[in-house]
């Protein structure tokens, strides 16, 4: 038997689970998520291994998908000293590298940037050639500076990628093949300063990334794992180790996008709008084919603007833990909460703290703790129950793209407090094993090829350029990793570009399939 | 807010001006403002508010001038960048553009340029000026040629008021410049645009150029202070956690027009614009109600029960009903909850010639432009 083993962390519970060879999860677990994010992993993974009574040789998979870089980002800790590089001069000069980063973000990281001649044009022509030994002069200077890992971008690299791909080799020639080296076309999508952003903030926590995954990797062993270990990203599929150490910034917001993974496939449904109901926050994101509907707009990151893909969400201060207050007559839910400590402060578990957990046990939706000890007026419960109800059932229609009903499917542990009924969803779905649904999700993930890119439609038809785009998404994803047998086409988007005579257009092809095994 | 000091500059002594110049929160807040008066299009204002934060760190002033501070016989020449946003995102300027665009239409005209000034208010090109100002150690006229944001070149009261588009000067990061006089505005519309391809998508541009005598009569005086306290509001609103919208109001002298759940996007794209129509269903006071807006690029009209209670080229704009955020014609989409605002434009506007450049007709609409004081008075 083989099995798999999926494990995602959340902002407030680490969740683990064992799949047997037909996705049948066979133990899974919930712990409370740890500061340094390792400790919860392990112990997860312990607890876990704990309940399964399986040969640990017999776990040849292993998907993590964890915040420890998000955390890094956001608490600003081991970040690396990074060095940008640009091609784009003699264009670009007027907004140097990092000019909108925060004062602190920027001091951690160093930020020591070259801007050198370079780029292309939306139509590929080149907007300048390399000068090699300006940008040896440029490696030089930062290799004397010290910095542990070098971002490159440049003008259009969507297009063309070709500058970026040859400023990385030099770099490796002067300052060793090891030396970190991040390029943007690789992370983001068409925006050159989002697009530089991503991929300098991938340059900072390359080394928070290196720990992780290490550290994982070597307590699977002590625990007799030898699996394949994969990271999961934020588009809803998978990347091999090796690869999430090049690229850790994709691992951003992939707990949502592994919810969205495990409704899909806890229900059955391909479209659908998936209500993850935690300690803290309630996510609520839409399905599209299967996979999670990605951002349309720039998304912020520990304060710096970045544009590469992140699932679409609409994140509320509703949870489990979520306190409830009566304030001038209003009732109040969140955003405060009791977070991992529900199992102390809650009343229902002996605290002082009136929780929306407390509510749900009081009107009988759920047994936990003691009943008996929660003591509240019942027009008052029902008051607060209809007010959570309200609460998910408006972020649910901002989500939605029409007002037809929709199917909600409803996970993560806090998704208790939610009737089975809710206005505008043509019917709600509590899958079984819901609670873990993230830590499923992270389990069966696919893995994807993705291309982002402007064609000129003047030499040729759009069928044809749309074929070479298809064949690049699809190339990308076996390169990745998938079983070209089970390859298909998740998502095909199309952008004229306005207020351009010449036809030009954006396209952007996803293709997803399983692992090969 | 910024504070209003004596300018030690050469012009400044020369015309006695009182100029006030900007600093990093000014143009934070002017960028945020700039959005709004995009009434929906525009393209977003946060390039050009980078290019003028960097000109501040490299030591650079951005001094603001008022019109009625301009000398009549000083040469004023306005700048902007044109071109498809896509492309302004990729391949950010070098900055000298618009210095090379000067030097042409300069020399060309033998004279020196005393300020420059934005031709819109809205959206993109309300930024990019600063910049351009504080580089060449110019100021920036408080004014603007549309009050707001319109897509063609001849949309402005400068047009209007016969200033010609060109003698126009337009310039790439590699030092190409393309002089160009054409016979009328709508003439220079169109070269101008095949001549962005070419450049490889974008242009940067110096146009409109206008004695200080014609700026007083063709210019929409005080839109970037206008801006700049819209932005102001809706940042301390924030950060108070309270809502913007009626010192919103006060402040543009605009109206709430309608508050709603949009429940209908219809778009389409033709001919390089987005065209489009929202419905929006009443919410509390508007409940069982419903508004239509179109939009190309910007939004247009606002129809309330079959009654056009609101077009161009007054302002109309959606802004969230949380955050006050104002939500492009792009960005709009099903469930969003918004407040619509209706802003009066400049009088400057509101004439027969110009209501032939930028009236509701213009756009294909069959319908008379009413004010929009007026029409709210009409319904009560």
């Amino acid at each position: 038997m083989i099995y798999r083993l999926g494990i995602d962390v959340g902002g407030t519970n680490t969740d683990a689970v064992i799949l047997d060879n037909k996705n049948n999860p066979i133990a899974k677990i919930k712990v409370p998520t740890t500061k340094d994010v390792s400790t919860g992993i392990l112990r997860a993974l312990d607890e876990v291994l704990k309940g399964a009574s399986v040969n640990p040789e017999e776990i040849k998979y292993a998907m993590l998908g964890t915040t420890h870089c998000t955390n890094a980002i956001v608490e600003r800790k081991n970040l690396a000293k990074v060095g940008i590089i640009r091609a784009g001069k003699p264009a670009t000069l007027s907004i140097k590298p990092l000019i909108s980063w925060p004062n602190d973000l920027i001091k951690e990281i160093g930020g020591y940037t070259h801007i050198v001649k370079g780029g292309h044009e939306y139509d590929g022509r080149e907007l300048s050639p390399l000068d090699e030994e300006e940008i040896r002069r440029a490696v030089e200077d930062l290799k004397k500076k010290r910095v542990e890992s070098i971002a490159i971008s440049s003008v259009f690299s969507p297009v063309n990628n070709g500058h970026e791909v040859r400023i990385s080799e030099i770099v490796n020639e002067i300052m060793g093949e090891k030396t970190p080296v991040s390029l943007s076309h690789e992370i983001g999508s068409i925006s050159l300063l989002e697009r530089e952003n991503a991929a300098v903030l991938n340059a900072a926590i390359i080394n928070v990334a290196d720990t992780a995954v290490n550290s994982f990797e070597n307590a699977l062993k002590e625990r007799g794992i030898h699996a394949s270990l994969y990271i999961t990203q934020n588009d809803g599929t998978l990347m091999s180790a090796e690869y999430a150490l090049k690229y850790p910034v994709l691992t951003i917001a992939s707990g949502p996008a592994n919810s969205l993974r495990g409704g899909t496939f806890l229900s059955g449904l391909k479209d659908a709008i998936v209500v993850d109901v935690g300690g803290t926050t309630t996510d609520i994101g839409i399905l599209l084919n299967g996979f999670p509907r990605e951002s349309a707009v720039a998304v912020e990151i520990g304060g710096v603007r970045t544009n590469f893909r992140m699932p679409d969400l609409i994140s509320i201060g509703l949870g489990g833990g979520s306190l409830v207050k009566k304030e001038d007559g209003d009732i109040r839910v969140g955003p405060q909460s009791v977070g991992y400590k529900l199992e102390k402060e809650a009343l229902v578990f002996g605290g002082n703290k009136l929780t929306a957990t407390d509510i749900a046990v009081f009107l009988n939706k759920v047994k936990l703790g003691d009943p008996s000890i929660v003591k509240l007026d019942r027009t008052f419960a029902e008051k607060v129950n209809e007010k959570i109800k309200t609460m998910a059932e408006d972020a649910i229609d901002k989500m939605k793209t029409s007002p037809e009903p929709v199917p909600v499917i409803l996970v993560g542990g806090g998704s208790i407090l939610l009737p089975d009924k809710l206005k505008s969803a043509s019917k709600v779905i509590k899958p079984s094993h819901f609670e873990v649904a993230n830590a499923i999700g992270a389990a069966i993930a696919q893995v994807s090829g993705q291309i982002d890119k402007v064609f000129s439609l003047e030499k040729r038809g759009r069928d044809e350029v749309l074929k070479e785009a298809k064949e690049t998404a699809i190339k990308e994803a076996i390169k990745a990793g998938a079983d070209p047998k089970t390859i298909e086409i998740v998502d095909v988007d199309e952008i004229p570009l306005a207020y351009l005579p010449g036809n030009a257009i954006r396209i952007r092809v996803k293709a997803a399939g399983y692992l090969k095994i | 807010m910024g504070c209003y000091q004596e300018n030690n500059r050469e012009y400044g002594k020369k015309g006695g001006d009182i100029m006030r110049s900007l600093d990093r929160e000014d143009i934070e807040n002017l960028a945020v403002g700039a959005t709004i008066l995009g009434t929906g299009g525009g393209g977003d204002p946060y390039l050009g508010k980078l290019t003028a934060i960097q000109a501040l760190e490299e030591g650079y002033e951005i001094n603001i001038v008022d019109v009625k501070e301009v000398p009549n016989d000083a040469f004023i020449v306005p700048s902007a960048g044109m071109g498809t946003p896509t492309v302004i995102v990729e391949k950010i300027p070098r900055g000298t553009e618009v210095i090379n665009a000067f030097e042409t239409l300069s020399e060309y005209l033998g004279r020196d340029v005393y300020a420059t000034m934005p031709i819109e208010a809205g959206g993109l090109n309300s930024t990019f000026p600063l910049a351009v100002g504080a580089k060449r150690g110019i100021p920036i006229v408080d004014a603007d040629g549309m009050g707001r944001a319109f897509p063609e070149l001849q949309m402005t009261t400068f047009h209007v008021n016969g200033v010609p588009v060109t003698p126009m000067a337009l310039a790439d990061e590699r030092d190409n410049t393309v002089l160009l006089k054409t016979c009328n505005n709508y003439w220079a519309e169109w070269i101008a645009r095949d001549i962005t391809v070419r450049f490889g998508g974008t242009a940067w541009i110096t146009l409109y150029s206008m004695s200080g005598k014609e700026l007083k009569k063709a210019a929409i005086p005080g839109t970037l202070g206008v801006a700049e306290k819209l932005g102001a509001t809706i940042r301390e609103a924030k950060e108070n956690r309270e809502s913007p919208i009626e010192v919103l109001l006060e402040i543009t002298k605009g109206k709430g027009l309608f508050k709603g759940k949009i429940i209908d996007v219809e778009r389409r794209t033709t001919g390089g614009f987005a065209r489009g129509k929202a419905n929006i269903e009443g919410i509390g006071e508007h409940k069982g109600q419903t508004l239509n807006v179109q939009f190309q690029n910007e939004n247009l009209v606002a129809i309330k029960n079959n009654k056009v209670i609101a077009s161009v080229p007054d302002l109309i704009t959606l802004l969230d009903l949380e955050t006050a955020t104002p939500i492009t014609t792009e960005s709009i989409k099903y469930g969003q909850r918004c407040f619509v605002i209706g802003i009066p434009c400049s009088k400057k506007w509101r004439t027969k010639s110009a209501l032939e450049v930028v009236g509701p007709k213009y756009f294909g609409y069959d319908i008379d432009y009413k004010p929009i004081e007026g029409v709210m008075e009409e319904i009560g």
